[in-house]
């Protein structure tokens, strides 16, 4: 094939023309040409590149031209480079000879990093990248099993991994003991912990007690001072949240959530590390019995973790406080259900009854008031069983059920109940 | 009843406390929900002495306060009176060696001053106790060992076993306080026992300031494109995916909110 491009001018008009009756197929055969899509840019015959600002954008559905200029819309394979390109952007770190250790000890609830740790280990990180030219290393000490893999993301460049059953549950005598075993040999310049009530905040005090130091609590403010033993000072919450101490930053540090901004821009590596010597078992005064079952109506609604809510669609609410009661969640009601006194008022969800946090929350024939939509703004995943299809809380639930609420209800609390006596029967 | 059960020495350290509103002294909420957890210990085990505790200044607003938990029905308190800005950590350790009770609860943060919510586990590492933090009840005393429920969140309880003498703090899930009666309170003694001060030195270097507001975190968006800025900026926080079944039986309806909520674990087992 010869160098020279050949143009065709009559089939570069008509594909100019969209009105002309060989438009599309000529569209094609330069798309063709073009490798894919139809080309805006190309060398030109005195190899000058030559751009065709009218072959960019597309047709939109009424027939006139849209420009697409971010690139999103110009075909999946397009997209889906864009996003490989915003995951590799991380900048990979790898700290091998660390100037000093920030220890962290992230809660780890429910065995993944939560936000309140992540923060925490943002902040780590402005500790130890304070120095470009002796940077530190994050070391998080992690007690138990977790189900965490992005560690490195986190910004966590050495992991202790405590995986003995003796950590499990409420061990804070076991878990002060490794601690104070990781400070004997790895001596961190400091200490890092989540405020955050039965895990770090407990945890923390009874380490910096240990360790001689008086820890700052409810840090949520960070910044150089050349005055201070470790080179920071810090602000912190006292006297129940009426009071901002300004200290210079000790050994030990108790953190709130949002003290930092998570790490977003580097990957570290999250080497597993081990510790040489044993460390010694606690004599353990304190036993950790498990879980007790409660009554699902006897914790507070702002507290619940699945609630089941009631409104005006519920007519038969025998069949309502049942299925709440085999379902193991605590009631909830609508204003409305309320005010017709079905419902006790201080189980009212909304702007003027409480404000829930639940997890699962299932309405049952509520259309969702913009007071009651307001009052589950926290609530992570909202079910809704209605008659009505074009209802708001139809728009705000994950899963919503047309039908009847007390139809669907019993098939629900059958299919629970037949599950159980299954269970019951294979054990 | 066998003798172990006859009642426990229950020491109730208490702080005062101030309004979050107005400013004022007043008995602290956490404190109070403390001496109520041992009020109804010592309905439950009869013979248990509950004793209050108090190390700090005397003054007209602090004897108030204090006076408000003496008025939910107790005839003395102990004050081991120190200068302002005293570190009570020491009295109180000392006092609390010399006469050792079998449980101390406590509030788990002071209202006033560092209210670091340090003093019970530095008491702990003190005496070398034990301390269970965020208790919600005791259930039994017995032979030298305590059942406690502590608070988890969510509403949840985890049962305890910790050996006597131990350290128990209580936050807002434990009982709530009774009313303070004035009468009784008016009528009730403070035992006041000077004691050495020292000084807390630390906090005196410190500055502190009323507590400003913490600034808001704000949405970054880290977007290649002024599109997807535009999008980010303009975007309505509804989701919107939500998945819709309609024209659906009753049993079908069920089967998918069966599976969500199996999925989300939060039926019972």
């Amino acid at each position: 094939m010869s160098e020279n491009r050949r143009r065709d001018p009559r089939r570069e008009w008509i594909a100019r023309n969209r009105l002309h009756p060989e438009h599309a197929s000529v569209l094609a055969a330069l798309g063709e040409i073009g490798g894919g899509a139809a080309a805006s840019e190309w060398l030109g015959p005195n190899g000058v590149i030559r751009r065709n600002p009218r072959a960019i954008g597309f047709i939109g559905p009424n027939g006139v031209k849209r420009i697409d200029r971010s690139g999103a819309q110009q075909g999946g394979q397009a997209a889906g480079g864009t996003r490989q390109a915003a995951q590799d952007s991380r900048r990979q770190v790898t700290i091998e000879a660390p100037a000093f250790l920030v220890a962290v000890v992230p809660d780890l609830s429910g065995g993944r990093l939560s936000g309140h740790d992540k923060d925490l280990l943002g902040l780590a990180r402005r500790l130890a990248d304070a120095d470009p030219e002796r940077p530190g290393a994050v070391l998080a000490v992690v007690f138990g099993e977790h189900k965490e893999d992005s560690f490195g993301e986190a910004g966590i460049d050495r992991l202790l991994h405590l995986a003995d059953d003796a950590y499990a549950g409420f061990a804070p005598e076991a878990r002060l003991a490794a601690l104070a075993a990781v400070e004997r040999e790895l001596a961190p310049r400091h200490w890092l912990l989540p405020d955050s009530p039965l895990g770090g905040a407990d945890l923390g005090r009874r380490l910096a007690l240990r360790l001689g130091e008086r820890p700052a609590t409810g840090v949520w403010q960070l910044e150089p001072d050349v005055g201070s033993p470790l080179g920071w000072r810090c602000t912190a919450r006292g006297a129940a949240e009426s009071l901002d101490i300004q200290r210079p930053l000790p050994r030990v540090a108790l953190a709130l959530a949002e003290c930092a901004e998570p790490v977003d821009e580097t990957r570290h590596a999250a080497v597993p590390l081990s510790l040489a010597e044993a460390i010694p078992s606690a004599l353990s005064r304190i036993e950790d019995l498990g879980q007790v079952a409660v009554d699902p109506a006897g914790v507070a609604l702002a507290e619940a973790e699945f609630i089941v809510s009631g409104g005006n669609g519920v007519k038969d609410w025998d069949g309502f406080h049942y299925a709440a009661r085999v379902l193991g969640a605590t009631e909830g009601a609508s204003r409305v259900a309320v005010d017709d006194g079905f419902m006790a008022r201080h189980r009212q969800v909304g702007a003027t009854g409480t404000w829930v946090t639940a997890r699962v929350y299932l309405a049952v024939g509520i259309s969702g008031a913009i007071q009651h939509l307001q009052g589950i703004q926290s609530c992570d995943k909202v079910v809704a069983i209605n008659l009505d299809p074009g209802c708001d809380m139809i728009k705000r639930a994950d899963l919503a059920v047309i039908g009847d609420s007390a139809a669907i209800l019993a098939a629900l609390v059958a299919k629970v109940e037949q599950q159980r006596g299954g269970q019951r029967d294979a054990a | 009843m066998r003798p172990e059960q006859q009642g426990v020495e229950v020491a109730v350290l208490v702080s005062v406390g101030r309004h979050p509103i107005t400013g004022r002294a007043r008995r602290a909420d956490q404190d109070a929900r403390g001496l109520e957890l041992a009020l109804g210990l010592g309905h439950q085990l009869p013979g248990s002495r509950v004793s209050l505790l108090h190390a700090g200044v005397l003054d007209e607003a602090s004897e108030a306060s204090l006076r408000g938990y003496l008025g939910m029905g107790l005839e003395t308190l102990t004050l081991l009176e120190q200068t302002e800005g005293a570190d009570a950590i020491p009295a109180l350790a000392e006092h609390l060696a010399a006469a050792p009770p079998q449980l101390v609860i406590t509030g788990a943060r002071a209202e006033r001053g560092e209210g670091s919510g340090l003093l019970p586990y530095a008491l702990a590492e003190r005496l070398g106790w034990p301390l269970v933090s965020g208790l919600a009840a005791v259930e039994t005393v017995e032979n030298g060992v305590a059942t406690l429920l502590q608070a988890l969140p969510r509403g949840q309880r985890r049962r305890l076993k910790v050996r006597l003498p131990a350290i128990l703090t209580v936050d807002a899930a434990a009982p709530a306080p009774r009313q303070s009666a004035f009468g009784p309170a008016r009528r009730a003694e403070l035992e006041v026992t000077p004691v050495a001060a020292e000084p807390d030195r630390e906090l005196a270097q410190w500055r502190l300031a009323p507590a400003r507001k913490r600034p808001k975190r704000l949405k970054i968006v880290k977007a290649a494109s002024a599109r997807d800025r535009f999008k980010a900026a303009a975007a309505k926080a509804e989701g919107g995916s939500g998945q819709v079944l309609e024209g659906v039986s009753a049993e079908q309806g069920a089967e998918a909110i069966y599976k969500l909520l199996k999925e989300e674990g939060v039926l019972p087992r």
